[in-house]
């Protein structure tokens, strides 16, 4: 038998999908900034693998010359980013969700179990509440990159005014680079997180928008003399 | 008759809310299969709506025309006033008691880094050279370099920050733009909201916060690594102004200004912000 079992709450879908296209902005107006001065590569023992961006990237997605449009958009869409930001995590803070998102001292191991089974090499997985423990690790990972992308993003944008973030972040020129790689990982968490999400199914992406969840339960054993509509979800 | 009350009452059945589940009327119990297709309905459509008008939202920005040309141009208006209007937020935060930081004079770079020449082309003759200092009643003052170097000398080692995203810690001296103010008297153009300065040929020119030019690190400079400006580096006067990015620090300064507008701004002539403040 179907029963609507509910997931997600408005607060979180919400903030969710409010987060998505503002995070697409500060990325594109990001790079629309750091074209200007894109110095960052990786190097190792002297050989550059990868520059930080080749010019069939930056012509594909029209960014060389736009600085100045892209600190009118990126100091803009910087307030929004921010506010839900912060709506989100009161949200968390004072329905009690939190509990269902932060990392567990057992979390760590067993997330380790999580990608094994993931991966298809081990066949059971960890049980789990809501979220199982890579989950719990990614989803407070990726706030906590959003708080250190605010806080590099200030030290950069008012290096004298925010003198302490500033020095927090190891100087200018490391605030910089600190900000530019959380980029890279938002980049490196949009690809996993779309592959998971791909994987997980109908049902589970559903539940971001609507909320609920349907599983299938045996019936009751019990006869059952009320409406069926007056009970509650099973939890 | 039925009272006023009761014609404004709605009926019971028109304040249920679909999403809570004790009200639900109990005379027609919907089947779980009907409950998840209402909820869906809802949901969905309220996602391609919302969704609908946040792209519509963008499209409206994202081509919304040129602002009208002022003191600023080339930025999209509405960007034009968010910025604008971040300035005021920002300001809000401003204070000399912020210092940018300091560094040791081993530090400094000895190739300091040389973005642009606009407005200071070539060579400049430092003989026949004066700054000109105009203030608002019209008197104007004409100062040597001799007369500068002759006021109280300061140095300043900090990270000079361009718009691009470069930073380049560098060694520079000059007379504090405050020490400058005081000893010409120019205390009275200060209660004014803006400095203007200019290039010579008046091709490049920047106009600065009076909070921000009265920052105790503000310098009108004449050395770098402790040696005359050369000519690319602004010779043979220049803005050393660290609150600032680059673009506001002006090379080869010819004449300083005071008003309550402000003054004209070569980058933010070109879409950049007016206060780019640091």
């Amino acid at each position: 038998m179907k029963v609507i079992k509910e997931k997600h709450p408005l607060a979180m879908r919400w903030t969710h999908w409010v987060n998505f296209p503002i995070l697409t902005i500060m990325i594109w107006s990001g790079m629309l900034i750091y074209w200007a001065n894109d110095e960052y590569k990786i190097t190792l023992f002297g050989h550059t693998y990868f520059n930080f961006f080749p010019e069939w990237f930056y012509k594909a997605l029209h960014i060389p010359h736009r600085l100045a449009e892209g600190m009118a958009f990126h100091f803009l869409f910087m307030w929004f980013f921010t506010l839900n930001g912060i709506l989100y995590v009161l949200y968390t803070l004072i329905s009690g969700e939190w509990r269902e998102l932060v990392p567990q001292k057992k979390s760590f191991k067993e997330a380790w179990l999580v990608l094994l089974h993931d991966l298809h090499i081990r066949k059971t997985a960890p049980p789990q509440n809501k979220y199982n423990a890579a989950q719990r690790i990614a989803y407070t990972a990726i706030i906590v990159m959003g708080l250190g992308s605010l806080i590099t993003g200030l030290a950069i944008y008012k290096p004298v005014q925010f003198y302490y973030l500033t020095w927090l972040c190891g100087g200018y020129h490391f605030a910089r680079i600190l900000h530019f790689a959380l980029t890279i990982g938002y980049v490196l968490f949009f690809v996993v997180h779309i592959v998971q999400v791909i994987l997980a199914g109908w049902n589970n992406f559903r539940s971001v928008i609507s909320g609920f969840e349907i599983v299938h339960e045996e019936p009751k054993p019990v006869i059952e003399t009320t409406t069926p509509n007056d009970e509650k979800p099973v939890q | 008759m039925k009272s006023l009350n009761q014609l404004l009452k709605p009926p019971r059945q028109m304040m249920k809310n679909p999403f809570n589940k004790k009200n639900r009327a109990p005379k027609k119990p919907l089947t779980v299969d009907q409950k998840i297709s209402r909820r869906n309905f809802i949901s969905f459509g309220s996602f391609v709506v919302l969704g609908s008008a946040a792209f519509g939202g963008w499209k409206w920005l994202y081509n919304s025309p040129e602002e009208a040309k002022t003191v600023t141009a080339g930025a999209r208006a509405p960007l034009r006033r968010a910025l604008n209007q971040t300035e005021l937020a920002v300001r809000r935060i401003f204070s000399n008691n912020n210092l940018v930081k300091t560094y040791p004079k081993d530090r400094a770079a000895k190739n300091v880094r040389h973005n642009s020449d606009i407005g200071s082309e070539g060579k400049v003759d430092i003989a026949a050279w004066v700054l000109q200092v105009k203030k608002q009643s019209g008197e104007v003052l004409k100062i040597s370099l001799d007369e500068l170097k002759a006021l109280p000398k300061t140095d300043i080692i900090y990270d000079f920050k361009c718009v691009e995203g470069w930073d380049q810690i560098s060694h520079w001296g000059g007379v504090k733009f405050s020490d400058f103010i005081n000893h010409y008297k120019l205390d009275d153009q200060t209660r004014l909201q803006y400095v203007g300065m200019e290039t010579p040929d008046q091709k490049y020119y920047v106009g600065i916060d009076m909070p921000s030019a009265m920052h105790p690190q503000t310098l009108l400079a004449y050395e770098v690594n402790e040696k005359p400006l050369p000519a690319k580096h602004g010779a043979p006067l220049r803005l050393i102004i660290p609150v600032k990015y680059g673009i506001k620090n002006l090379k080869r300064i010819g004449s300083i200004t005071f008003s309550d507008n402000r003054p004209r701004d070569y980058w933010a002539e070109l879409g950049y912000d007016y206060y780019s403040g640091l």
